[in-house]
């Protein structure tokens, strides 16, 4: 191939400027790479604050407020600095154009822009961090947030409300990229599962994040200035912010799992050395996820005094998600099935994601029969059930993408063994974790105080245990990867081996990708013609 | 597909070669109309959020919301709705006289787009200061019964955000127009720009047919049927 003598993209200029000016779709993901990562740890640091609080049950490592801004700086800077922009920012920006064979996004500088806004937004936040931050929590329930607002509200609303016009844009640039700059030969039937789901991620932060932009504007018009309608005592319902919010917020929670979902797809068929089973259903349960994600809000409100029959309604649509996501769990499981399983580091992840993802889910039932809710509503329950499908989920997922592309982004493989260990730490770190917190909401410890009743501390002990090694297991690939940046030897085009466009380049991709217009003539999952795995006899080419 | 570029190239030798993430100019056209009607949608759902928001607070206070609505200034609401839809029209104009390389029409139909926008504008600050004048805004302490003051505040603020939609466009409507006056010829990347911009300005315009009704006629008396 003559595409090796081109440059690669991390060739293109090593000046400071041709990396914040870049509009490379490729250079802008490891832009939000970094960015993702610094909040990471932000995030993470306050977590280890809590989590230090609660190995005693009386308040003595931090006082309450201080203990209300650390959980709300936790949430806000965890759900919106990292978890909504993760995987569909970084390996969504990456891999597009790479999958569906085109040179870059549609709109290069609305991507660079998306970054800035980010940034922008993320710098506004962790501004206000430093200020003083917020005690509402993640949420920003009214009125904590507008009448008895005495922390730094608007600040935080301003850059959520930024952060959000760059997951529009970066949705916006992936529909239309996705619809139009398909190579030839790249029928929507052909399009590898990661697209699909970051196409249904897309449509949700099209369709969701503005209405969560018009109640963050509401909630700082009502801090600034008498504009605001939330407050009750001018005949306001803050009820009606929790709506809003929660139709944003809940098919938020798609926007972080999708893309996670995408990424299993991806590595399982890869470490099955098999054809994906059930592509269609795959694909389908992605928008079936998406779709009945914006119909489903109410079940956070149902001790909020909405109406008993909403409350049904809501109770029995909720239930209605399990069906997709179960669709996923069962044929990526039947994937596996008589496949030659590579337990590889990305594979590790992908299997851990799949458990948790299942655990998380299943108690995601839980919580969405009404009686249930009632009971475990706000309690540790709660918070141990979402830390599943967001940490367990989207995390692991992320993790399991990084090593999976890693190869493809820098040219470089990671040590496996190594990789291999932070896996199994970061599985059992966080199993320790957060399934005390099961046993501990079950049996009444709610969520969100910063002192308890001290027959829970055995529990909340084994939780910041948990939390130790899961903290060792997230920083070893900071330092193994960041060595093997430098030092790690060359992995070549196509490491794993794996289908999809993105493998037939080299290593890390020139500028604009292809050294041509790549023709289709397969579909993207053709794991039995590498390597002979099929039930029909096959002629493989060796 | 790359025979489409040099057929444009051909009848236009002037011409700029599409962005070089596309393929064929064709693809670029495609993807910026693409991209501004997923712009759009993402608009509707944050007008819907304070749309609903005005539904809900309405059928709470049916009473209130009527009173407050009769006290808007009918006449100016229904003039600027003339003029609002008038602009629609010279935009349409504005991007026939693109598509035909008219650049006189092109030019004078912006001109006049701007022009009623603006005037929109006006009569909308006047209404504005009209009521605030008269005690009609959040927060003065005249509002009588208090949720009033709800129906006030969605007011000011669903006028407010859509009047800087106009002004957002006003400020489009500008630049196409210094861009269009410099140039000899229409090339086609301006061309899709008119069209873009003008699907802006009909949103525009059909949020504001939305917001007329809801906040001006709210108080008619029910049909008899």
């Amino acid at each position: 191939m003559n595409e090796t003598a081109l440059p690669n993209y991390l060739q293109e200029g090593t000046s400071l400027g041709s990396w914040l000016l870049t509009r490379d779709h490729k250079r802008i993901a490891l832009l939000y790479m970094f960015a993702i990562t610094f909040f990471f740890v932000i995030g993470g640091i306050a977590a280890t604050f809590f989590r230090l609080e609660l190995v005693t049950p009386k308040g003595d490592l931090v006082e309450a407020a201080t203990y209300n801004r650390l959980f709300s700086l936790h949430g806000i800077v965890m759900v919106w600095l990292f978890l909504i922009p993760s995987i569909p920012a970084v390996f969504g920006n990456f891999l597009v154009p790479l999958m569906i064979g085109a040179k870059d996004l549609a709109f290069p500088r609305l991507n660079l822009l998306s970054w800035y806004l980010f940034m922008a937004g993320g710098t506004i936040i962790i501004g206000s961090a430093v200020l003083g931050s917020v005690d509402t929590g993640w949420t920003f329930y009214t009125p904590y947030s507008s009448l008895y607002s005495n922390s730094h509200v608007v600040a935080a609303v301003t850059g959520v409300f930024i952060v959000g016009f760059s997951s529009i844009l970066t949705g916006l640039n992936f529909i239309v990229t996705i619809h139009k700059m398909r190579a030839p030969g790249m029928r929507w039937g052909r399009l590898p599962l990661f697209i699909w789901s970051q196409y249904a991620t897309s449509i949700i932060n099209v369709l969701a994040t503005p209405v969560l932009a018009m109640t963050l504007a509401l909630i700082a018009l009502e801090n600034l200035t008498d504009l605001g309608i939330f407050n009750p005592w001018k005949g306001g319902d803050p009820l009606l912010f929790q709506h809003l919010f929660w139709f944003y917020s809940h098919p938020a929670v798609y926007i972080m799992i999708l893309p996670a979902m995408g990424v299993v797809s991806e590595v399982i068929t890869c470490f099955a050395r098999k054809r994906v089973f059930g592509y269609n259903f795959i694909a389908g349960s992605s928008l079936a996820i998406a779709f009945i994600g914006f119909m489903v809000w109410g079940h956070h409100m149902f001790v909020s005094g909405q109406s008993p029959y909403a409350g049904l309604v809501f109770s029995f649509l909720s239930m209605l998600v399990a069906v997709p996501s179960a669709i996923k769990v069962f044929n990526w499981t039947t994937t596996l099935y008589q496949g030659s399983i590579l337990l590889s580091a990305p594979m590790l992840y992908v299997i851990g994601f799949i458990g948790l993802f299942t655990i998380g889910g299943l108690t995601g039932i839980f919580v969405a029969t009404l009686a249930i809710d009632v009971h475990v509503h706000d309690t540790y329950f709660v918070v141990a059930h979402f830390h599943y499908i967001m940490v367990g989920g989207a995390v692991m997922a992320y993790f399991g993408a990084l090593h999976f592309w890693w190869p493809k982004m820098f040219g470089r493989m990671y040590p496996e063994s190594w990789a291999r260990l932070a896996a199994i730490m970061i599985f059992v770190g966080f199993n320790l974790t957060f399934f005390p917190q099961f046993v501990l909401g079950y049996q009444g410890m709610p969520r969100r105080y910063h002192s308890y009743a001290p027959e829970f501390q055995v529990w909340n002990v084994l939780s910041s245990a948990g939390a130790s090694i899961l903290a060792v297991g997230y920083l070893l690939p900071f330092i193994y990867m960041a060595w093997s940046w430098k030092y790690a030897p060359r992995s070549g085009p196509n490491p794993w081996p794996a289908t999809g466009l993105e493998w037939q380049v080299p290593s890390p991709p020139s500028k604009d990708n292809f050294s041509g217009i790549p023709h289709i003539e397969d579909e993207v999952y053709a794991y039995d013609q590498l390597f002979g795995k099929s039930d029909e006899p096959h002629s493989a080419p060796s | 597909m790359p025979m489409i570029n040099s057929l444009e190239k051909a009848t236009n030798p002037t011409a700029p070669l599409h962005e070089h993430q596309f393929v064929a100019l064709e693809q670029q056209k495609a993807a910026a109309t693409a991209g501004m009607w997923v712009f759009l949608t993402s608009e509707i759902m944050f007008f819907g959020a304070i749309f609903s928001a005005f539904l809900i607070y309405g059928y709470l206070y049916p009473e209130v919301f009527a009173h407050f609505s009769q006290k808007l200034h009918l006449l100016l609401g229904s003039l600027n709705t003339g003029i609002l839809l008038t602009s629609s029209w010279t935009m349409v104009m504005a991007v026939h006289g693109a598509q035909q390389q008219n650049r006189r029409l092109l030019l004078r139909s912006l001109v006049f787009t701007f022009l009623l926008g603006a005037v929109f504008l006006g009569i909308k600050g006047y209404e504005w200061s009209a009521e605030i004048r008269s005690g009609d805004f959040p927060g003065s302490g005249q509002v009588n019964p208090r949720q009033g003051e709800i129906f006030l505040r969605l007011y000011f603020i669903m006028t407010g955000f859509h009047g800087l939609h106009v002004l957002i466009g006003l400020l489009l409507i500008t630049g196409l127009w210094i861009d269009t006056a410099r140039k000899t010829n229409i090339p086609s990347s301006q061309l899709h720009f008119t069209e873009n911009l003008g699907l802006y300005w009909h949103f525009v315009d059909i949020v504001w047919i939305f917001l007329f009704p809801m906040l001006y006629l709210m108080d008619k008396p029910r049909l008899p049927w």
